[in-house]
């Protein structure tokens, strides 16, 4: 018996010029913030952007960007709606944004069917909230979406920065390209993460520093996409 | 109509499998439909005869369906999916994204979410016959 869904997984991403996986190797870091406002800032520059939330059990990209009443349309497949210029999906369509615990297979077979049914059509950029860690969402994209690159977030914190260093040569070992490191909610003028990560052979890509009002702006797009985060992420668009 | 979608990774499987096994024309795709995806097999059937390309012109798609078993893991318990336990937005919920199960359906014996798909899942391509 053979899984069909696999084999149009490439045929799905045919026309994405770029497929960027927000990732970490720890929960907390700032994926799901950096992940919409990187899709944003993108889309505000003209491009074709898409944003996958695949934290499937904690989705949140829906909240940051304050996304609700909306569905995707079926046309021989799922067209995922545009919203704030960005073609977005997100399992909360289907959980209705109630509790659903997955386990690893389970969380496996999400993935793949929701890659193997949503059209996306042409786009410059597909940026993807990953959930943390090296687990199988993270495993599976790697198998599945050989154009994947990935964008590892990490804070200033010892403890998320060695869970990098264990998702970076997991991808390294694998051959798959990492864009580089943001190290976010920085307190100080540290250069640590900095150091650390090019001695791994990284770039580290931008430190944003902690900004106590992000909280304030979540939901409420243009209010995102003015915040001192917002205009440090958009320096990393250069290096995608 | 997302049926389309899984037609066209039907044929898109059959095709490699073919091309694996040499085969030049393929005459019989066997193919296996759980019945937690509640997928429309008029539309699966019609989309497959739409989507064929010239290395299936004489194959015949054969479609099996299969009760959805699940079972608890917590208590074991082991009972057949039941479309008619569930609200419309939910049952097409699950069709989407078969896993959207654990939102909508609990054991019936000790309530959790934690059960395991044990069959009748969704599409799987059992098998192909052809011509070498």
């Amino acid at each position: 018996m053979v899984d069909p869904r696999v084999s149009i997984i490439d045929e799905r991403m045919r026309d994405i010029r770029k497929v960027i996986a927000v990732s970490s190797g720890k929960g907390g870091v700032g994926k799901s913030l950096i992940a919409s406002i990187l899709g944003l800032t993108l889309a505000k520059k003209g491009y074709k952007v898409g944003l996958f939330d695949l934290d499937f059990t904690s989705p949140s990209t829906h909240i940051i960007l304050g996304i609700e009443g909306v569905q995707p349309k079926e046309d021989k497949g799922i067209i995922p709606p545009k919203v704030h210029g960005l073609e977005y999906m997100s399992i909360v369509y289907y959980s209705r944004d109630q509790a659903t615990p997955l386990r690893g297979a389970d969380v496996s077979n999400a993935l793949i069917e929701l890659l193997s049914i949503t059209k996306w059509g042409k786009l410059d950029f597909l940026v993807l909230d990953m959930p943390p860690g090296i687990g199988d969402a993270t495993l599976d994209l790697i198998r599945l979406i050989k154009k994947a690159e990935f964008l590892i977030v990490t804070t200033p914190s010892q403890l998320a920065f060695e869970t990098v260093k264990k998702l970076a040569s997991l991808l390294n070992g694998l051959r798959v390209p990492i864009v580089g490191v943001i190290e976010n909610m920085k307190m100080n003028q540290s250069e640590t993460i900095r150091q650390q990560t090019q001695k791994l052979g990284l770039t580290y890509l931008s430190g944003i520093p902690y900004d106590p009002n992000i909280e304030k702006t979540i939901g409420k797009t243009n209010r995102l996409l003015d915040t001192r985060f917002a205009k440090k992420v958009e320096q990393i668009v250069p290096s995608l | 109509m997302h049926e389309w979608a899984l037609a066209e990774a039907v044929i898109a499987a059959a095709a490699e499998a073919a091309e694996k096994e040499r085969l030049k024309g393929i005459t019989e795709v066997q193919i296996k439909v759980g019945e937690l995806q509640q997928v429309e097999l008029d539309i699966l059937e019609f989309a497959l005869s739409q989507l064929k390309t010239d290395k299936f012109k004489n194959a015949k798609f054969k479609i099996a369906t299969a009760k959805a078993e699940l079972q608890c893991r917590v208590c074991g318990h082991k009972w057949v999916f039941n479309k008619e336990t569930l609200d419309k937005d939910a049952a097409e919920a699950i069709h989407f994204v078969p896993e959207v199960a654990h939102t909508y359906i609990k054991c019936p014996k000790c309530g959790s979410p934690d059960f395991e798909i044990i069959e009748g899942r969704g599409v799987w391509l059992e098998s192909i016959k052809g011509a070498k």
